[in-house]
């Protein structure tokens, strides 16, 4: 492993930084581990950021769908790894942001076809070219996770406030302590406030109170999701959807900007309480 | 020299001690020893043997010889004392008890005296200390207690022989008493375990939303394992 770089990235497109690569992963599948990590990709190039995301689920890849990218997949991950191609050439370009690159993993191999060494040398061939590599873990604890590991300087949890993923994300956290890969830090997506309100639904304090770890960002449930995964424009291009505003926010904080929680808030003091809890309103 | 000078034997309710001199040639004690049991075999006939090795250095080759000297005799050697550290630890590799003569300059020595029992009630109480908080999927077992500086979440395991210290919340599986010892604890500022095991009992949390977090003590009592308040057991 090279040497790592968790300060933070500098002002957009500035040249002397180096990539921080930000591991997207949750233990439990269908959290919301792509649609965060598309949505981030599409936040910070909407920032000015340099981007590649990277799909590392070899076998069940999604990540090109989500992004709108999957009738440009010429190469793969799995060809770079086995020097059918170039890095370069298996680096699809997004159709809308020129710095915003997607690396699509193989649909027709498996997890052992990359091992995480593989991860770590493609990542640094790409730091000094980018601001932020952000990879798309596979759902479980097995090859694919340690390969999405293996590069990270940053760990990002996704979960949904519901007892089973906090409980497989509380593992997830477990495994990147023993990995010295922390500390994580934690998205809860798809908060229904709603149904916190009425006690039906875990508060981002009790998750917090099980997994004790920093919150960077709270997505609240968004029907718009659904429709702009199916078509490939992910929510953080879109300036009116709450989900987007989240991943956004979330981006936002990650590059060291203090963006409220409270500016989620949509209904009723919801989230200037969840504020309160985080101290200061603000993830930092 | 004489035979009692080089070795002592002295009954000590059903034990016998047997003091071997410091100073005399190794091969010349152990002879005379063999000698003497061979001449009264019925007077070492089922006794619980000490053999006392004062400051004498001895390396786990001639203890292990020793033994073997004995064994052959039909007599098993139930603790060995010695102020010597190499004999101390000779003892400890061949998985014998042993204990300081002078406990107090055996102790003086700080890396000595952590591989010592220092009183009887010590002996062989081993632990295990943990200062984190075990997640879902941790196990940590221990033939000793466990102490845990941290909380154990739901999806974590511990299983002790002995007792269980939770210095936090305490939300996962516990088994304290795992061989079976009924008097084993659990102990935790909160308690809120998912199941709850001592010796061959078992429980859950009540599903009481409304609790407030105490430190609370778990033990068999009248056949089921009660929980109560710290403040009780003062």
């Amino acid at each position: 492993m090279g040497a790592s770089n968790t300060a933070q990235s500098g002002t957009p497109g500035n040249n002397k930084r180096r990539a921080r690569v930000l591991t997207v992963t949750s233990g439990k599948g269908g959290v919301g581990k792509t649609t965060t990590t598309a949505n981030l990709g599409v936040a910070f190039a909407r920032l000015g950021y340099r981007v590649v995301v990277m799909d590392a689920d070899i076998g069940l890849r999604n990540l090109d769908v989500v992004m709108g990218l999957e009738n440009r997949i010429v190469y793969d991950l799995v060809d770079v790894v086995e020097g059918r191609c170039k890095l370069r050439q298996a680096m699809i370009k997004h159709k809308q942001f020129p710095d915003l690159y997607l690396i699509p993993a193989a649909q027709t191999r498996d997890k052992t076809a990359v091992s995480p060494s593989n991860m770590v040398e493609i990542t640094q061939k790409l730091r000094d070219e980018f601001d932020f590599i952000v990879i798309d873990s596979p759902a479980g604890i097995e090859r694919g996770f340690r390969n999405a590991l293996a590069p990270a300087d940053e760990v990002l949890i996704v979960t949904n406030p519901e007892v089973s993923a906090v409980r497989d994300a509380d593992r997830i956290v477990g495994l990147i302590e023993a990995a010295n890969r922390g500390p994580a830090q934690l998205i809860l997506n798809r908060v229904k406030m709603d149904m916190i309100r009425r006690g039906e639904m875990l508060s981002p304090k009790d998750v917090t109170d099980i997994l004790a770890i920093q919150i960077i960002g709270i997505v609240p449930d968004d029907e718009s999701v659904v429709p702009s995964s199916n078509s490939g424009i992910p929510v953080a291009m879109n300036d009116k959807s709450k989900a987007g505003i989240a991943f956004t926010n979330i981006a936002r904080r990650l590059t060291g900007e203090k963006v409220p929680f409270s500016v989620l808030e949509n209904s009723g003091g919801f989230f200037s309480r969840i504020a309160s809890i985080f101290g200061g309103g603000n993830a930092n | 020299m004489n035979d009692d000078d080089m070795v002592a034997i002295k009954g000590i309710g059903e034990g016998l001690t047997i003091s071997l001199s410091p100073t005399e040639e190794w091969l010349h004690i152990t002879e005379t020893l063999a000698r003497r049991i061979d001449q009264q075999s019925a007077f070492f006939n089922g006794a619980k043997l000490t053999i006392n090795l004062g400051e004498r250095p001895v390396p786990k080759y001639e203890l292990s010889g020793l033994r073997a000297l004995l064994e052959r005799r039909g007599l098993v050697i139930d603790l060995v004392i010695s102020d010597s550290r190499t004999t101390i630890e000779a003892a400890q590799a061949l998985d014998l008890r042993a204990e300081p003569l002078h406990p107090e300059t055996v102790l003086a020595d700080p890396e000595f005296a952590e591989t010592m029992p220092i009183s009887p009630e010590e002996a062989g109480t081993t632990g295990v200390l943990m200062r984190r908080t075990l997640r879902s999927g941790r196990t940590i077992r221990s033939d000793g207690h466990v102490i845990i500086m941290g909380d154990v979440n739901p999806g974590a395991e511990i299983i002790a022989a002995g007792d269980v210290f939770i210095w936090g919340r305490m939300r996962g599986n516990v088994h304290a008493g795992a061989y079976g010892d009924e008097t084993a604890v659990v102990c935790a500022l909160d308690m809120i375990p998912t199941q709850l095991r001592i010796a061959g009992y078992i429980t859950t949390s009540p599903a009481d939303k409304r609790r407030k977090p105490r430190p609370e003590v778990a033990m068999i009592r009248d056949g089921q394992i009660v929980v109560e308040a710290w403040d009780n057991n003062r």
